[in-house]
């Protein structure tokens, strides 16, 4: 690629020698008093330098007129042109920055809704299931302590009905001990009383 | 014949250098448009906003100024700036035109800027007529300025190309030594390329400068 591009810049810097060099003689004809002998301008009885006036002045109006009216109005035209393009891009791209902004903006506005809603739902949700639980917590209580004072009235009419049959049943095996160990059949009213007292003793 | 030649590279520099028209512009374009620039620019900067109507007039100024000074520089040929003739033709047309804007724009005013603003009255016979002169001699500045300088150029090249020829002409060691004038006509060439990118900036920048003082109210 490099030398492609070598090779093309050589074949142009060619073709403008040997352009320049049929320009040259071209040139020296057309400036045939280039070669005069020393001060040729200062020759003012010269016909040449009015010619050479007059010719500049109407070269030079002419090379204005072509300047002011084609030229650098084409130039004119090509840099506005360019300025308009610029402007026009310019205006698109800050255009589409304000949207950008804007949709960043609601962006930012809408997930902050979403974090505030999401918050607010955590919360409801968190309140809620902390009511039920305290709700629960109490209800199980509840139920607990009313086991529990079902419970102690059960085990109070058990502790009373084994209270009331401890006389008894202490009777029955201090007659039957007294049976087994003597052989003699104790008298119940004795027994009775004797276990009465032993009670009484140890506040049964 | 040379000044057509200028005239005909100006314009085919700018019809071809603006021919793609492109928004994005290849190298002779964005040369062209850096020269339209640069005079834009050069123009309104030192004018102001009336700049903006001499902008074609010193854009055609100074590359015309340009193009024959370079053209000067290419052998066989010659620079038409070099002559007085034209140099003092175009000082004296920018003389006019500033005279001619003054009076368009400022009308009696003009003769004011003759009398210093704040100078003592009892000067005024001394400084009128300095003020006059220095005023007269602008053209005169304008066109000798630009005639020596490239007068100086050519002569000092004719100069050492003559060492040269007169070294060369003294056998071993003259021919040895001639290569040192046509080195220095190689610096010389550089600095003619200067020198004529300078006056032709130097002759469009003193227009620029005329024409403000004309349409300074």
């Amino acid at each position: 690629m490099a030398r492609a591009v070598m090779y093309n810049n050589i074949r142009r810097a060619k073709s403008f020698l040997a352009s320049s060099a049929l320009a040259l003689p071209l040139m020296a004809m057309a400036a045939p008093g280039a070669r005069a002998e020393g001060m040729p301008q200062l020759d003012f009885g010269n016909p040449y330098v009015i010619g050479q006036v007059i010719w500049g002045a109407g070269i030079f109006l002419v090379l204005y007129l072509l300047l002011s009216r084609s030229a650098l109005p084409k130039v004119e035209k090509v840099l506005s042109l360019r300025r308009q393009t610029i402007e026009t891009d310019l205006g698109i791209a800050h255009k589409a920055k304000t949207r950008a902004d804007e949709a960043v903006a609601d962006l930012h506005a809408a997930r902050r809704k979403a974090l505030a809603d999401a918050q607010a739902n955590v919360d409801k949700v968190v309140e809620e299931a902390r009511l039920a639980a305290a709700r629960q917590t109490e209800e199980m209580n509840a139920r607990l302590a009313a086991e529990i004072s079902d419970a102690e009235t059960r085990i109070a009419q058990a502790r009373t009905q084994a209270l009331a049959s401890v006389r008894e049943i202490s009777t029955n095996t201090a007659e039957t001990l007294i049976n087994q160990l003597s052989g003699i059949a104790a008298p119940a009213d004795f027994v009775t009383a004797k276990v009465g007292s032993a009670a009484a003793a140890r506040g049964l | 014949m040379m000044m057509i030649v200028a005239a005909l590279l100006v314009l085919a520099f700018l019809y071809v250098g603006m021919r793609p028209a492109a928004v994005v512009p290849g190298r002779l374009q964005a040369a062209a448009e850096m020269c339209y620039d640069f005079i834009y620019n050069m123009a309104v900067d030192t004018i102001g906003v009336e700049g903006k109507a001499f902008f074609p007039f010193v854009f055609t100024l100074f590359f015309f100024i340009l193009a024959g000074n370079y053209l000067g520089l290419l052998p066989f040929s010659f620079a038409f700036t070099s002559h007085i003739a034209v140099t003092l033709a175009l000082a004296l047309m920018v003389f006019c035109l500033s005279i001619i804007v003054s009076l368009k724009v400022q009308g009696a005013k003009f003769f004011a800027h003759f009398m210093p603003a704040g100078a003592p009255k009892a000067l005024a016979p001394l400084l009128i007529p300095i003020e006059i002169l220095s005023f007269l001699s602008r053209p005169v500045s304008l066109s000798i300025r630009l005639f020596a300088n490239m007068v100086a150029g050519h002569v000092m090249f004719d100069m050492f190309a003559a060492f040269t020829i007169m070294l060369a002409g003294l056998g071993f060691f003259g021919d040895i030594i001639a290569v040192g004038p046509v080195v220095i006509n190689v610096a010389l060439m550089a600095l003619e390329l200067l020198v004529g990118a300078l006056q032709a900036y130097v002759f469009a920048i003193l227009t620029c400068i005329y024409l403000r003082e004309a349409v300074a109210h």
